[in-house]
């Protein structure tokens, strides 16, 4: 149980590769924190220096309040669940679990009540005398984390943990993990790329992008209010369409049509749609369909207008002509700076006309 | 069903006899006695004389100082082959994770080093080895006879490729859990290695049971016999009329390939269940 904190954290590899620059986190005890972007954006590099891992060539690492900079990983008060499971082949689950606690010189009786409730809180019980070789990746998966409970670190650090399972234990294992952090009350820091499991895991998200904080805040303020272009198209599926436009005269008006009256200076923006925000009517901004997502309860609707990508969510299943018709809300349209790509306040003129 | 092809059973069957024949002969010839393998040449049908030539080599006490039977020789051997595949893999293990888990200086050359050595046999550097060996006083102890030729290049080789294929994951694991080097090297390192181990006694203990020039230049008490020179000195007694005891000399051959077809055998079926079952 502790707070963590980066401060101005960075990373530059012996090659000159800067990984990580001027990551600051203030982590509250308890919370559930993930650091989600896409693949060599630095997320992991970030775990491994507050686990230990790797160095920290910049700025302070606090757990707890102590800077564990110069710490090695055992002495940090933390512990780790990888993505492949790193269990140790030879041991059985229990001695995998013990291992940490024996090598802490801890007693034989707090370490059997520990693997003991490790195991019943993960219910792994009867599987406590297997190899790991001899368990599914879900089991697998349990252990490891089971090998971090028992050690009641002062915070859980997750590289990736399920990304080896199958999507459909993968929903099932969040779901557990979510509610075993929230039991136990640790403090945790969760690295993964698939944007779902950031939203449903997180108290806050944490979107990186090439070594350096894009935004942080809650899973749906994240979502609502995305604070550049990459926030945008990384969190939310299907992803925010994000169009070129225009502000004229007061009016922003995409390929030709106006959608709304704004007193924004005039000039390009780059202007934001999420899919489910739009709807398909009778009368509106003209698009060419493209291709059609069927996903049972509702279908993505995918086109162009003029020559950019929009995507539409739909939950009717009537038949499309080759060409529909968008309804815009004003209200919900994302404007962001063309060139730096940062969010820009709309300021929406009261006066309202039929969006044409 | 596969149709039976004759012909690859004749090609299979030939390779059989190839690879048998010798060993059957030696067998079959080793309960003659020698006069008669003199005379009528190898054999390959068993004759009488079996159990008392095995009890003879067994246990004459033989050699200029008359102390040498074949046990003592045989244990000699052993104390060889063993001494040789053990130290050999505790060695190299140390040293190829030396070379895989810490950063120092000259790792790279230092692995090609050792690496180099494995252009330079035994016989390039027996003079050398033997002159270090006689100054320090090891001549005629088993000391002398194992540590020079335990720095096994294709052992480091191994177990180099061997750790470099345990994930890194598994360190980082062992270091958050409390882990430190020598710990992490005991109590995961040597179990994960196990399967590599027995691959490498393997090659090892024949290697050392093997040994013939080396013995023969480190020791001359003759309590130093190995089997290899035993069944040498038997046949190196050619000298006017007399007959050298071929018999025996087979004899000692059989036994000598008892302990290294034992190692294999016992070792084997650890390798391959090792392979089978271990996933890291």
């Amino acid at each position: 149980m502790a707070e963590l904190t980066l401060k101005s954290v960075g990373k530059t590899y012996a090659g000159g590769v800067d990984a990580v620059s001027d990551v600051n986190i203030d982590i509250k005890d308890g919370e559930f924190i993930v650091l989600v972007g896409p693949s060599g954006c630095g997320k992991s590099t970030l775990l491994r220096m507050v686990a230990g891992l790797e160095t920290v060539t910049r700025g302070d690492v606090h757990i707890g309040g102590r800077r564990v900079n110069d710490l090695d990983p055992a002495e940090r008060d933390i512990a780790m669940v990888f993505q492949n499971y790193a269990l140790y082949p030879h041991m059985s689950v229990r001695d995998n679990m013990a291992y940490g606690l024996k090598n802490r010189g801890e007693s034989k009786a707090v370490i059997e009540e520990r693997v003991a409730e490790a195991a019943r809180m993960l219910e792994l019980g009867q599987y406590l005398d297997r190899k790991p070789r001899a368990l599914s990746g879900g089991q697998r998966q349990r252990v490891a984390m089971g090998r971090a409970i028992v050690r009641q670190p002062s915070a859980f650090l997750f590289d990736e943990p399920l990304s080896n399972l199958d999507a459909k234990l993968r929903v099932s294992m969040r779901m557990e993990i979510r509610k075993l952090q929230q039991r136990l009350g640790t403090t945790s820091l969760y690295v993964t790329h698939d944007q779902l499991e950031a939203m449903t895991l997180a108290d806050r998200l944490v979107v990186l992008n090439g070594g350096r904080v894009e935004q942080i805040g809650a899973p749906l303020e994240v979502y609502r209010k995305p604070a550049s272009t990459f926030v945008a198209s990384f969190i939310g599926a299907p992803a925010m369409s994000l169009l070129d436009a225009r502000i004229e005269g007061g009016q922003l008006s995409l390929a030709g049509h106006a959608l709304a009256r704004l007193g924004n200076a005039p000039g390009p923006v780059t202007l934001g749609l999420r899919a489910e925000d739009l709807r398909i009517v009778d009368t509106g901004l003209p698009m060419r369909v493209e291709y059609v997502e069927e996903l049972g309860a509702q279908r993505i609707i995918h086109g162009m207008v003029g020559d950019q990508a929009l995507a539409v969510t739909d939950t009717h299943d009537t038949p499309l002509g080759p060409e529909v018709r968008v309804a815009v809300d004003s209200a919900k349209i994302h404007l962001f700076d063309a060139q730096s790509g940062r969010r820009m306040d709309k300021r929406l003129q009261t006066v309202s006309e039929p969006a044409e | 069903m596969q149709k039976i092809k004759p012909f690859d059973h004749l090609i299979l069957i030939l390779g059989v006899l190839f690879l048998c024949a010798p060993v059957v002969m030696a067998l079959m010839s080793s309960t003659h006695a020698a006069i008669d393998i003199h005379s009528n040449g190898l054999s390959l049908l068993p004759g009488g004389n079996g159990i008392e030539t095995y009890t003879k080599v067994l246990t004459h006490k033989g050699g200029f100082t008359g102390d040498v039977t074949g046990l003592l020789m045989l244990r000699n051997s052993l104390i060889m082959g063993l001494g040789f595949a053990v130290g050999k893999i505790a060695l190299s293990m140390m040293a190829a994770y030396a070379l895989v888990y810490f950063r120092f200086r000259f790792a790279t050359l230092l692995f090609w080093a050792i690496f180099a050595t494995l252009l330079l046999p035994l016989e390039v550097r027996i003079m050398p080895s033997y002159q270090v060996m006689s100054e320090l006083h090891l001549l005629n102890t088993y000391t002398g006879l194992i540590v020079p030729l335990l720095a096994s290049a294709t052992g480091t080789f191994f177990f180099r490729q061997f750790f470099r294929s345990v994930p890194d994951e598994l360190l980082e694991a062992a270091r958050i859990d409390g882990a430190g080097p020598v710990k992490f090297f005991i109590d995961v390192l040597v179990p994960l290695s196990k399967t590599m181990m027995a691959a490498i006694f393997i090659i090892m203990f024949i290697y050392g049971w093997n040994q013939y020039l080396w013995p023969l230049l480190m020791t001359t008490d003759e309590s130093f016999y190995t089997l290899m020179r035993g069944i040498k000195s038997i046949l190196q007694v050619w000298v006017g009329s007399q007959i050298p005891d071929y018999n025996e000399a087979f004899a000692l051959a059989v036994l000598a390939m008892v302990p290294p077809v034992a190692v294999v055998v016992i070792f084997q079926r650890m390798f391959i269940k090792g392979l089978t079952e271990s996933d890291k």
